[in-house]
């Protein structure tokens, strides 16, 4: 498996052309994804003819971007030009979007080949992608497991070989677990440095597209592509392009990293936490100096994310209705029952049971007592981070309290699913930037560290990950597949 | 019983905005239906909104300009609720931080002048059109974006008339800063009451209805009309009013049960995630303010005592801003504004009426009325002479000056010519003759009308009627 920088120097020397690589990475999807399920679209055909464009430039001699030629896999619930787009949900079942995500655009302007879209949790919900309307799919590590959710089909498509990299949207940490539970780096940028515009909105004040990259070198590039200013999205902030490729490298001497001891309580395994503090322990023997921290308000996290996140989705997802696109019940006599019988038919269980929390916590009467009360929790842990960011550059945890768990083990049980974005959720409350990367195994799968910056300093992040990367193994471990490595 | 009656009116208006409030589509009226559309105003998934910095500005000149304060940090809400028409089954409104607050309208009742309180002013976005056929709904989001202001008052108008009064003061006002056309036939200005009685004395307030659906001054004053006598009957009768929400049949002239509080909706507001805070500067604001013209109540005393114009002539004259600047641009042409002020009520309103012409069509310039007034003024011309003049004018868009050599109309004082013509229509007219002289003076007003036809309007009338009275008495 190639990581996007070998693949590059490949076709700058002309190793492999890059209908070569396209035609490698469909190869393997046609082999793999039988038993993997990570694509709910495939775009083949556009992805080829797009290859030959590039190839044809390379024969001119001409300059090619870093993720020119390159295949990836887009999670599906990122809006492609006349691409299917389903939000893995019986309700977009046939939606074919007629715009490209801001994301999406990025990509095709750099070249990048749109292998085809990702399966997912339905609307984003979910931390196993086991609440996908079509399909399960597998951890390529190994195929009881879930890959994570809800970018789980994104996950498992880098991890399994099937797309060099792959975009993801992390609402409380959609991305990052998915990514420590399949062995790969990923990232959930700052809000408001990758465009949202495009996105199918979960929960808006917290959602934001990052990447799954085979390691730290990879997601430079990447952000390089996608983050910055979009006037189309009001939350997008204002500021100058930067190269991330320019933070690799360099030494983390003096560096000062933060341990919160609120992320390794009760709940975190074993094995999860000895892995993350030994990494630690890699870092200081590279001369960063590593602290402890508190963030007292972690506890409430959680609680204030099922509420702000459920009640922004409440709303996002009336649109929903079966009026104008999308899934429309058969059985109506009047508008009223379009309304109700095309929601309750076309959604799933989980979104079903969010949308009726987010509608309870914004109700005339309980608005004060949940979200109103919820707002200002939001403050507190915004807070806590500020005030750590005081004393260290960047913090340590873990990305998921376990590794990998088996299908059907928590899908019966929301609250112990819940419980595994603990670590990633406060860093979507606070709106700033973390980086999962692979830093040991347990039962032969991959455990995930979490490195957590502040307000549009992923450089740090990108740093310091980049550093440990030329230091460890980790992150070159490739699951044994059907089909081979 | 005697009861006080308490009224309250929420008003929107489209803001004239060429582009739409959340995205850059057209927001013109009419078209196709559904082509005025892109994902942002249909609300796709995945499409985001983007505040129109000119909807903002519009609102803000419309509250500085209604004596609102302006909010610094401003912030959009959700109001969510299902409805075909509504694409994105919440509107992106301003619920806990409105633009503006706290201003008032002054109306003339017939008890003097007297303030209206505006409790609000904020901006949302208009829904789009739902057209039912035979065979079901269609709907069309031309409209859907289109920016709106509504503004809501205190609860301080105390009948029908007054809740009129104010509603034609504040279409004439946010037509003249000109961020609405107002027009209540295209829907872009729209009306609902909120209306209460209470025995007189009483502190309290009686239980509101409100009612949807006015849309004309007439109506709003009559179903308004409608309600308090309706809440009256059913207090004496010993019953209790229903806060129920209710729509006014034009046609029936009755109120009638939309829905009751009981189905009241529960909108949901929260914050709108999708949208950055709205911050205002003070420069900004000043700005806006330097733009706003000067309004009809302003304009109305300044006429008055700049003019010497009686109250009436003020009024007309400064109905419309742009009647009101082409009376100012005659002026600069001559010294004699009440006459211009004349020819423009009685001549130049009749002709545009008739003819269906408007202001920015007229051929006729402000500095040939100017020059006919003066013609008449310095005795070039009669005024009957004048009238045709005009009316050429209006028609050709030429030089009075011209006119007058052209049809050879300029005024004769000669008394030996104007006496020719008094002998002939004398000897012509015997009769009037006989009845001036049996005592009836209409018959002079007659000879002397006589006189002047005679001299295709050129004889000096003031000649023409000394000379009369002479003859008539000899």
């Amino acid at each position: 498996m190639y990581t996007i920088h070998e693949l590059h120097e490949k076709l700058k020397n002309k190793d492999l052309s890059a209908k070569e690589i396209a035609s490698m990475y469909i190869k393997r999807i046609e082999e793999q994804d039988g038993i993997i399920g990570a694509y709910l679209e495939k775009n083949f055909e556009n992805a080829l003819n797009d290859a030959q464009k590039v190839d044809e430039r390379i024969s001119k001699g001409e300059e090619i971007k870093d993720v020119e030629g390159i295949p990836a896999a887009i999670k599906d619930n990122i809006c492609t030009n006349r691409v299917k787009t389903t939000c893995a949900s019986k309700m977009l079942e046939n939606f074919i979007p007629p715009y490209d995500a801001t994301v999406i655009g990025d990509l095709k302007k750099d070249g990048a080949l749109l292998l085809g879209k990702t399966n997912m949790d339905e609307f984003a919900m979910g931390s196993s992608t086991e609440n996908s309307a079509f399909k399960l799919v597998r951890n390529p590590w190994d195929t009881e497991c879930v890959p994570g959710g809800s970018s789980g089909g994104s996950a498992a498509a880098v991890a399994s070989g099937e797309a060099a990299f792959a975009l993801g949207s992390d609402t409380g940490g959609s991305i990052r677990q998915p990514a420590s539970f399949c062995g790969l780096v990923g990232i959930k940028p700052t809000y408001g440095l990758v465009s949202r515009y495009g996105l199918v909105a979960f929960a808006s004040s917290l959602d934001q597209i990052g990447a799954f990259t085979k390691d730290v070198e990879d997601m430079a590039v990447v952000l390089n592509s996608i983050a910055g200013y979009d006037e189309k999205d009001s939350t997008s902030y204002k500021m100058d392009k930067k190269d991330y490729r320019k933070a690799l490298g360099g030494d983390v001497k003096g560096m000062k990293i933060g341990i919160p001891a609120e992320y390794f309580k009760e709940g975190i395994s074993s094995d999860v936490k000895s892995s993350v503090l030994d990494a630690a322990k890699v870092f200081e023997s590279l001369g960063a100096e590593v602290v402890d921290i508190s963030l007292p308000y972690t506890e409430y996290a959680l609680a204030v994310y099922y509420i702000l996140a459920s009640a922004e989705a409440s709303s996002n997802l009336a649109r929903f209705d079966g009026i104008r696109y999308g899934y429309r019940s058969k059985k109506f006599e009047d508008s009223i029952d379009i309304y109700i019988n095309s929601r309750t038919e076309g959604f799933g269980d989980e979104v079903k049971r969010r949308i009726m929390l987010g509608t309870y916590v914004l109700s005339a009467g309980y608005y004060d007592a949940y979200y109103n009360k919820a707002l200002k929790v939001r403050t507190l842990v915004k807070q806590d981070f500020e005030n750590a960011f005081k004393k260290c550059d960047i913090l340590i945890s873990p990305t998921s309290p376990t590794v990998a768990f088996k299908i059907g083990e928590k899908i019966n049980d929301p609250l112990s699913m819940y419980m595994s974005d603990v670590c990633t959720v406060p860093i979507n409350i606070a709106g700033i930037c973390a980086l999962s990367l692979p830093c040991g195994m347990s039962s032969n799968l991959p455990v995930g560290m979490q490195l957590i910056g502040n307000y549009f300093e992923e450089e740090k992040l990108l740093k310091a990950g980049y550093a440990y990367q030329m230091n460890t193994d980790w992150h070159k471990m490739n699951p044994e597949l059907r089909g081979g490595k | 019983m005697n009861y006080e009656t308490i009224i309250g009116l929420e008003v929107h208006a489209e803001l004239s905005t060429k582009t739409k409030i959340y995205c850059g589509c057209t927001s013109e009226f009419g078209g196709q239906p559904n082509t005025h559309c892109c994902p942002v105003c249909l609300g796709l998934p995945g499409s985001l909104p983007k505040i129109n910095k000119k909807a903002v500005e519009y609102a803000v000149k419309a509250g500085l300009a209604l004596n609102c304060s302006i909010t610094r940090a401003s912030r959009m809400a959700r109001k969510n609720y299902f409805y075909p028409d509504c694409p994105k089954d919440y509107q992106i409104t301003q619920q806990d931080f409105p633009l503006c607050a706290n201003g008032f309208i002054e109306i003339e009742t017939k008890n003097g002048p007297k303030k209206i309180g505006i409790e609000r002013i904020h901006i949302e976005e208009d829904a789009g059109k739902l057209l039912h056929v035979r065979d079901g709904s269609l709907v069309d989001y031309n409209r859907a974006g289109v920016p709106l202001i509504e503004v809501v008052s205190k609860p301080d108008m105390r009948s029908p008339e007054e809740a009129r009064l104010y509603l034609e003061k504040l279409k004439s006002i946010l037509w003249y800063i000109g961020v609405s056309d107002c027009k209540m036939e295209e829907g872009s200005l729209r009306c609902d009451a909120n209306i209460s009685i209470r025995p007189e004395g009483e502190d309290k307030f009686g239980t509101k209805t409100e009612i949807k659906n006015m849309n004309s001054f007439k109506a709003l004053e009559k179903a308004l009309g409608y309600e308090r006598t309706r809440q009256k009957e059913l207090l004496d009768g010993g019953g209790t009013v229903h806060q129920d929400t209710r729509r006014w049949d034009d046609s029936k002239e009755m109120t009638f049960v939309m829905r009751s509080k009981e189905h009241a909706h529960d909108y949901r507001y929260f914050p709108e995630p999708d949208l950055v805070a709205i911050s205002i500067s003070d420069e900004w604001i000043k700005e806006i303010g330097q733009s706003i013209p000067e309004l009809p109540d302003d304009k109305k005393k300044r006429f008055i005592e700049q003019y010497k114009l009686p109250e009436y002539d003020a009024d007309i004259l400064t109905s419309s801003k742009k009647l009101a600047d082409f009376f100012e641009e005659c002026v600069k042409y001559t010294d004699d504004a009440k006459s211009v002020s004349n020819i423009i009520m009685v001549e130049m309103l009749r002709l545009m009426n008739e003819k269906g012409v408007e202001i920015e069509g007229l051929k006729i310039t402000p500095q040939h009325i100017g020059k006919l007034v003066n013609l008449v003024n310095k005795k070039t011309i009669s005024s009957t002479a004048a009238k045709k003049v005009f009316d050429e004018m209006f028609t050709t868009g030429k030089d009075p000056d011209a006119i007058v050599k052209d049809r050879g109309l300029i005024q004769n004082s000669d008394t030996d010519f104007i006496k020719g013509i008094v002998l002939k229509v004398l000897s012509e007219n015997q009769q009037s003759v006989a009845d001036y002289k049996n005592g009836k003076d209409r018959a002079l007003g007659f000879l002397v009308g006589r006189v002047m036809k005679e001299s295709k309007g050129k004889a000096n009338p003031a000649i023409a009627n000394r000379i009369l009275k002479q003859e008539l008495s000899k």
